[in-house]
């Protein structure tokens, strides 16, 4: 499929974060557009263009902002559209570089998306290490507010509407949507029992939507290009573009916007193949909780129907490559170690999960594991998978049931050679 | 450590989550200026009325940005101005990674080793660095200038393996750029990040995350980023591929906007 730049069609253009050049480039033409509709003809729009949210889940977007807006009693100014920016799950890369590059198109989504839901504030939360976005994008809506796109009156229409950038503190676990709430009122970051959803009791438990950065970006374009021509572009079940992040054992890493449903062969070529000649060996469809596919999955369309169907997740688009000098149990020892660190100690099944895996994953790096750790860790999977709380246990199990399902046979080999087969393994020894 | 705060914390490998801040001091939140009382006041000001909770996260950015740290002082600051209690700020600052409980160096070097970036060459290069500095993990150098963390990933695996430095990136680096870049460092040199602002101090850069920016610091002239974020844009281009145009009847078009060689 052909490489089709809607989201990043600005980047590499002069300075599109400025927003005298976003302007020129169609910048603000979507908000002038959706200002002369009706709120519910937008939600109606976004629903009939089926985008899907681009944080992962999939979520029909046009679905979960109709539940917001549903209560019309409730004042405008009592919901909120929260702009989940935490992004921080191993592979994934795309939405900073969005963000970076071109912020207003994510602004001009927020302030539409208020507009639709009847609100008039709106919060980011960035990840706190991620300064260099954290500017960029304060420094957009300050330049939004000064053209009258913000503020009270947006552009005359009687729509007041207000953007605050909120730095979070380092915590994977925030990019759960009610975590990040619970974060956003300045408290730990843990996830909130769920019903009820966010939609009715989100944000200082007011009817709020939580959308990721690509989703707000993406609603823009829709709302000029109209339902019909999203839905010409990708596959049936997932229309639109998707921003595949392509990183590890490619000669060309980095951003390719293409059609949902582009296959991994079609971005390899992109990429200019495998950087070091040699051949791949496991690679993830959507960052490091979507379980890891291999060679036979080539040819397979990455939109979020047909990855679900074949035992993964297509989740952000970050298409993480290894080749066949890579190990596998390292690789899902070191996802192991992130899950262990970023678990937020809520639930036992997590929490306690995740240090079982990485005490036993040691055992497979120092030589002393035996062929009945990987049934132990079969078995420690069934046990969170479904039991957590919320879906980072969930997630912590895609690298190892995944791993252990295609390469078990190098998990033997670690049994049987006593430690890591694989080039390497010395600097490990003892990092921990 | 001449900090008392710090002393408070538990000998050992500090592990974020379970080490103790004991109150045992009630913590002076006079010790802020009357700055950085208006800008506590500020930060409450962006969030709904009666709210003042939201500005914590901040809050203890800002706080860190004139101690190094978070210590008890700040936590009886924070306390302060949300009014919740100190046990309630303190069970925050202690869930999160960016929350330091001991003296930062005045640059904190964050080297990349989660799968990506390590199977790079992350872990070499924080093995490297460890050994060129003589510390370890979440420790600093006798002078008090540089503390080294492995970090979790940093969201930039396109350009792995990368580096950080007060959370400006250094991409692509290697064991060789990783040590000269902490040369520089340690000979008061300020090396330019790969992308984003220009570099300044731990406390310099916290109270940028605190959401105080001036026109410099806000660095509209930098770039955007390195070849990954625009390689596949740059190749739609040179293979004349775009999405389709937008029907007749709409205004602009995704054509509109080639990119264009040499822009940043």
């Amino acid at each position: 499929m052909p490489l089709a730049p809607v989201l990043t069609k600005r980047f590499g253009t002069d300075q599109p974060w400025k927003i005298e050049n976003y302007e020129r480039l169609d910048g603000y033409a979507g908000l002038k557009k959706a200002l002369g509709m009706q709120p519910d003809e937008i939600i109606a729009m976004v629903k009939e263009s089926n985008l899907r949210g681009r944080g992962g889940a999939g979520f029909p977007t046009g679905m979960k902002w109709s539940f917001v807006a549903e209560p019309r009693g409730v004042e405008r100014g009592d919901r909120y559209v929260v702009v989940n920016a935490d992004e921080g799950e191993p592979g994934t890369c795309r939405d900073l570089p969005l963000m970076m590059a071109d912020p207003h198109s994510m602004v001009e989504g927020i302030i539409i998306a208020c507009y639709a839901i009847r609100a008039s504030r709106a919060f980011v939360y960035i990840r706190g290490e991620a300064v260099h976005a954290i500017r960029r994008v304060s420094a957009a809506v300050e330049q939004a507010r000064a053209k009258g796109y913000l503020g009270t009156n947006v552009l005359g229409s009687g729509f007041d509407c207000e953007i605050t950038v909120h730095a979070g503190a380092g915590a994977y676990i925030c990019g759960e949507e009610t975590a990040l709430l619970d974060s956003l009122e300045g408290r730990r970051g843990q996830p909130r029992l769920k019903p009820p959803f966010p939609a009715t009791n989100g944000l200082y438990d007011k009817p709020t939507t939580v959308n990721n950065v690509g989703t707000l970006a993406s609603v823009p374009y829709i709302v000029l290009g109209g339902a019909e021509w999203f839905k010409g572009i990708g596959s049936e079940g997932s229309p639109g573009t998707s921003i595949y992040s392509l990183s590890g054992r490619v000669k060309n890493p980095g951003q390719y916007e293409a059609p949902m449903g582009t296959t991994l062969r079609e971005l390899l070529e992109l990429a200019g193949g495998m950087s070091r000649g040699k051949e791949l060996k496991f690679w993830t469809p959507g960052g490091s909780s979507t379980p890891m596919l291999t060679a036979e999955h080539l040819d397979l369309p990455l939109d979020f129907d047909s990855v679900a169907a074949a035992g993964s997740l297509n989740g952000t688009s970050a298409v993480m490559i290894f080749d066949e000098d890579d190990c596998v149990v390292r690789a899902t020892k070191k996802w192991s170690d992130f899950y262990k660190h970023e678990s937020c100690g809520k639930c036992t099944p997590c929490r306690e999960g995740t240090y079982w895996y990485v005490g036993i994953y040691e055992r497979f790096e120092n030589g002393t594991a035996t062929l009945d750790d990987v049934e132990t860790l079969l078995d420690l999977s069934d046990n969170i998978l479904g039991r957590a709380f919320c879906a980072l246990g969930d997630g912590a199990t895609g690298p190892v049931t995944s791993s252990i399902k295609y390469f078990r046979d190098e998990y033997v080999r670690h049994v049987e050679g006593h430690g890591c087969p694989y080039p390497g393994a010395h600097v490990l020894a003892g990092a921990h | 450590m001449t900090d008392s705060a710090a002393q408070n914390f538990d000998q050992g490998p500090v592990n974020f989550r379970t080490s103790v801040i004991r109150l045992d001091r009630p913590g002076d939140p006079s010790v802020f200026d009357e700055q950085t009382v208006a800008e506590a006041q500020a930060i409450i000001a962006r969030y709904p009325e009666g709210q003042a909770r939201s500005a914590l996260l901040p809050m203890l950015h800002l706080v860190q940005s004139v101690q190094g740290s978070v210590t008890v002082d700040g936590i009886a600051f924070c306390s302060e101005h949300t009014g919740i209690t100190k046990a309630e700020v303190a069970a925050v600052v202690t869930f999160y990674t960016m929350y330091k409980r001991t003296p930062t160096g005045e640059y904190l070097v964050s080297v990349c080793t989660n799968t990506l970036c390590g199977m790079l060459g992350g872990d070499e290069i924080f093995a490297a660095l460890a050994e060129e500095l003589n510390i370890g993990n979440n420790e600093t150098t006798g002078d008090g200038k540089i503390t080294i963390e492995r970090a979790e990933c940093l969201a930039a695996c396109d350009y792995a393996p990368v580096v950080t430095v007060n959370y400006e990136f250094f991409d692509n680096q290697t064991v060789g750029s990783a040590r000269s870049l902490v040369s520089e460092l340690k000979n008061g040199t300020h090396p330019q990040p790969s992308r984003g602002g220009a570099l300044c101090s731990f406390k310099q850069i916290e109270r940028q995350i605190a959401g105080f920016f001036d026109e410099q610091t806000l660095a509209q002239d930098a770039i955007s980023g390195g070849t990954p974020t625009e390689v596949g844009v740059k190749l739609a281009v040179e293979r004349g591929e775009s999405a389709p145009g937008y029907p007749v009847q709409s205004a602009g078009s995704p054509q509109a906007s080639r990119p264009t060689e040499g822009g940043k």
